[in-house]
Formats: structure tokens, C-alpha cells, sequence
């Protein structure tokens, strides 16, 4: 049985246009998985409507084997899967310390033990740890929305565009964080502009076009198809 | 002149109790409640309901706590009064605000809909007490003590500072060291964040309002502790709890502190040249002159 089971999404943001026209994914335990596409595909509305920030019109969403289409965030964060939005992802009025205490917010113990795992992670965090996050440079606030996100031990951690508006060597960092969380045995399902890094170390890849899936298949395979390269890779 | 700056001071602080709820509403919210200052009222009245009406039923003396011109009447009915009034946010919210969230009504519709509130709530009042002013202790003597410098003030008013002060310093810890209150910081910085986190957001306006509406209420008692009450007081003090939660940067909790004192201080000194009357104008201009200088009030802007 998959973690993660998409049925034929359909979702939007009004009620006459939907974004979503039946896109289908599976993650299984431990996976990595990109999704990728064009701008406008309709990736980053698959996280929301998979995590119930959007509501689906049609589908299922089957996670750990419940069906969880529908439910509001803050039950689906209870189930064990974790989010980072691409944008507005940290508290940036609360410091460092304080967002990873709001992500472990539902956490009923082991509180200390986790912040100490992330202060591991990302060390440029506890040096910062009283700094309010609005002060940080951008990459240092990715490794607090990231935190975040961890402090629940997820089984399952969605992120939407990780990398976009970080320097080059940030991206690097991320990417090498984001290989490491999967280390450990968190999977991920990743969105991803920079299509074929994140090809590289998925194990699974999709392909969405005009909100539906247009290809998919192993990462490995997804780089080396002509028509994704051509299309998707820039070549 | 040094009086009146301690009277404003005085004054300001209980300002900053209506500012402070006016702007917590509004930081999680992006709500501007024109019914806060009924909230003061209200707290005001349901304190004379019980110092003047339920208390003496139940046989608690009157004697004043010397030197202050109340005694355990008012000790008993301040939090009570507080603990109405949150239930009556609470309950505004519910019947009322929430049902126009959740239609996704526009700013303007929820502004208007607290203006009726806050009639409602006045008219409530009127007809339950009428419209005289009222004091909680007629005819009990108030003698001024004189501080150094000359300053003359009553014991009543260095207790309401002294009220104010742990009542901010309480909503200080609350906010930075509880659970609730951090989850309270964040839901106003980002609410679909917080959501994502876990924190139930609807949990996080109740308290927002509970906290609000003890807030307003003990500016009211308080209020109604250094001069009288009247149905028109919230109304009055309106304008000076917008322009102090403005001044202050909308949303910053410190700021309105900040703000309600400044509004304060300035709305007392006035008096040296201008009538009593002019208050509330005075309230406004200096929000303005303070505004042209710092757009972005006291403490506005980034984080």
C-alpha cells in the first residue's frame, strides 16, 4: 500500500475554473518524488489540495491508509505529513527557537530531543536560535521553514519549491538537506522549478502539464526521456 | 503642568488597556472593531452592577480600603467584570463576526457591522442603567495625596497605573512564554501557517477575544474608578483607542502601549490651553502630526 495515494484530483480556486483536471500520484514509504511541469501545470495547487488548504471537488487523497480528501490542514498535520508553502513558510515576527516550537505545536513530547536533531541539521540555526526570522537572509529562513516542518518527525513532508530565489549554493545545501531528511526515513514529494536536479535524486518522478499528468515514471528515466528533456530540462 | 502630565499618564494607561485588545483583535483578525469601546463601557457597567446592586444583597460591607475610595466590593467585582465581558466578545464573535469570516465578507461590511454592534451594546446599557452618569461609590471622599515636585494625585489613580502596569506585564508573559500565546503571535503573523502547523486557529481568535475583552473591561472599571461612567464612554474613547493602536503601528501589542500613553499625556497637557471637550480632537491631530512624521506609526514597519 502507498503512503500517499492521489486519485483523480480535480480542484480549484473558483468554483467554474479548475486547476486540477484528475491528476493521479502515488508516493510509497521512504520515496523521494518531484513533481514537475511548466508554470500554470498546477503543482504547487496539487500540495494545497493534498494537504487541504484547498478543498478537492472531485478525488481522493489516501494517506497512511485513511482517506484524508477535504479535511482542514490542521487535522491532515496530525496525520503525520508536514508542509512547507513556497512563500510566506516561517512566523517572521517569532524567533528562530519559537517556529520550530509552533512546528512542534501538536508534539506532545520529545520536544527537546527533536529541537536538538534540527539544531543538528541546519547548525546556523542555533546561533540564531533568539533572532527574530524576519531578520535572516533567505536561505537561512528555507532551513527554519524546513525545521518547522521536521520538528513532527513526519512520515511524509511536502515542499513546494525549496529552491526557488536561493543563491547557487544555497540550492546545493537544500537539495543536500533534503537527501538527508530522506535519509532518515522521511519521504518527500518536492516540487521543483529546477526540474532536473530534483530528477536527479528522486526516485520517482511526474510530470504534470495543463493540471493533468502528462508522463511519468523513475527519475533516472524521466532525465534521460527526449521529449521531458526537450521540453521541461531547457535541453 | 507636571500634574497634568501624571493625570495623562493616568489616563493614557487605560487608554493603552482598550489600544492593546483593539490591536490584538486586529492583528489576527485584519479586523478594526468599532465595538471595543462598548466593551469598556460594558466592563464599566457590569462593575456597577455589582458594587451597587448584587454585592450589597449579599452583605459585603462598603467600607473603603483606606486610602483608596473602594473597598472589597470593587476587589471582587473588577475580575468578574473582566470575566463578563470576555463572554460578551466572545459571544459578539460568534453570533455575529465569525458568521461574516466565513462568508468571506469585506472589510467595510465587518467595520459596519461593528458599528451596529457597538450601538446595540450602548443601547443595552441605556436601558438597563439610563443615561446618567454614575459613580460607583457616591459620596464616599476622595482626598488627593501630594508628591514630591508638588504633585497632587489620588491613591485611586496611582492603583489604576499600578493595575495597568501588572495587567500589561501579565499579557507580556502570557504572549511570550505560554503556548497559547506564542501559537497567539504566530497565528497573527501568518494565519494559513499556523493552521499548517497544527494550531487551531478558531481556539486562537476565542482567546484573542477573551484577552480583548478582560482588557477593555478593566479599562473601563478603571476609568469608571478615577472619574464617573456613563452609557457614551466606550463611544468617547473610540477615537483615542484607534488613534493610539494607530500611532502604535496596527497589530504591535507595545506599540499601542505606547500609543495609549502618548494620547494620553497629550489629551491631558491640552487642557492647559483648550476645554475638556476638545479631547478627543486633540487625540486625533496628534495621531496625524505623529503619522506625517513616521508613516508607519511608533513601531510600524518591518520586524
Amino acid at each position: 500500500m502507498s503512503l500517499l495515494a492521489v486519485e483523480r484530483i480535480r480542484a480549484g480556486y473558483s468554483e467554474e475554473v479548475d486547476i486540477l483536471q484528475g491528476v493521479s500520484l502515488q508516493v510509497e514509504q521512504g520515496q523521494i518524488v518531484a513533481i514537475i511541469g511548466p508554470n500554470g501545470a498546477g503543482k504547487s495547487t496539487l500540495l494545497k489540495a493534498i494537504f487541504g488548504i484547498l478543498r478537492p471537488k472531485e478525488g481522493r487523497v489516501v494517506f497512511d491508509g485513511e482517506d484524508i480528501t477535504g479535511l482542514p490542514p490542521e487535522t491532515v498535520v496530525r496525520k503525520g505529513m508536514s508542509y512547507v508553502p513556497q512563500v510566506r513558510n516561517v512566523f517572521p515576527s517569532l524567533t528562530v527557537q519559537e517556529n520550530l516550537e509552533m512546528g512542534a505545536f501538536i508534539r506532545r513530547d520529545g520536544f527537546f530531543e527533536r529541537i536538538e536533531e534540527i539544531y543538528r541539521m541546519f547548525p546556523d540555526l542555533r546561533e540564531k536560535r533568539h533572532q527574530k526570522v524576519g531578520r535572516l537572509s533567505g536561505g537561512q529562513r528555507q532551513m527554519v521553514a524546513m525545521g518547522r516542518a521536521l520538528m513532527l518527525d513526519p512520515k511524509l513532508l511536502l515542499l513546494d519549491e525549496p529552491s526557488a530565489g536561493l543563491a547557487p549554493a544555497m540550492v546545493e545545501m537544500v537539495f543536500e538537506k533534503i537527501r538527508e531528511i530522506n535519509r532518515r526515513g522521511v519521504a518527500v514529494l518536492i516540487v521543483e522549478q529546477n526540474a532536473k536536479e530534483a530528477l536527479k535524486f528522486s526516485d520517482h518522478g511526474y510530470v504534470l502539464a495543463m493540471g493533468r499528468n502528462a508522463l511519468d515514471g523513475p527519475g533516472q528515466e524521466l532525465l534521460r526521456n527526449e521529449e521531458v528533456a526537450k521540453l521541461y530540462l531547457g535541453g | 503642568m507636571l500634574e497634568l502630565f501624571v493625570y495623562g499618564i493616568v489616563l493614557g494607561s487605560i487608554i493603552a488597556l482598550g489600544a492593546i485588545g483593539l490591536t490584538l483583535v486586529y492583528g489576527i483578525l485584519r479586523f478594526a472593531n468599532f465595538a471595543h469601546g462598548e466593551l469598556m463601557t460594558a466592563g464599566a457597567y457590569v462593575a456597577l452592577f455589582f458594587v451597587g446592586t448584587l454585592l450589597p444583597r449579599l452583605g459585603i460591607p462598603n467600607d473603603p480600603l483606606s486610602p483608596f475610595s473602594f473597598g472589597w466590593r470593587m476587589v471582587v467585582a473588577f475580575p468578574l467584570a473582566m470575566a463578563a465581558v470576555a463572554a460578551v466578545a466572545v459571544l459578539l464573535d460568534r453570533v455575529l463576526y465569525r458568521k461574516l469570516r466565513q462568508k468571506g465578507s469585506t472589510a467595510v461590511m465587518m467595520a459596519m457591522s461593528a458599528l451596529g454592534a457597538s450601538l446595540i451594546l450602548r443601547m443595552i446599557v441605556l436601558i438597563l442603567w439610563g443615561g446618567d452618569y454614575r459613580s460607583f461609590f457616591p459620596g464616599v471622599l476622595r482626598p488627593a495625596v501630594e508628591l514630591p515636585l508638588g504633585i497632587k494625585v489620588r491613591p485611586d489613580q496611582i492603583l489604576i497605573l499600578a493595575v495597568a502596569t501588572v495587567l500589561v506585564v501579565l499579557l507580556h508573559l502570557f504572549l511570550h512564554h505560554t503556548k497559547i500565546g506564542k501559537a497567539m503571535r504566530a497565528t497573527a503573523d501568518n494565519m494559513e501557517l499556523a493552521r499548517i502547523s497544527g494550531i487551531r486557529t478558531e481556539r486562537i481568535i476565542v482567546w484573542t477575544w477573551v484577552i480583548g475583552g478582560c482588557l477593555a473591561a478593566a479599562g473601563g472599571v478603571l476609568y469608571g474608578i478615577d472619574v464617573q461612567i456613563h452609557p457614551g464612554m466606550g463611544w468617547n474613547f473610540l477615537l483615542p483607542l484607534f488613534a493610539a493602536a494607530i500611532l502604535g503601528g496596527i497589530g504591535k501589542v507595545y506599540g499601542a502601549l505606547i500609543g495609549g500613553l502618548v494620547i494620553g499625556v497629550l489629551q491631558q497637557l491640552s487642557t492647559a490651553w483648550l476645554l475638556p471637550t476638545y479631547k478627543p480632537a486633540v487625540a486625533f491631530i496628534g495621531m496625524i502630526v505623529i503619522l506625517l512624521l513616521r508613516p508607519q506609526g511608533i513601531f510600524g514597519g518591518k520586524d
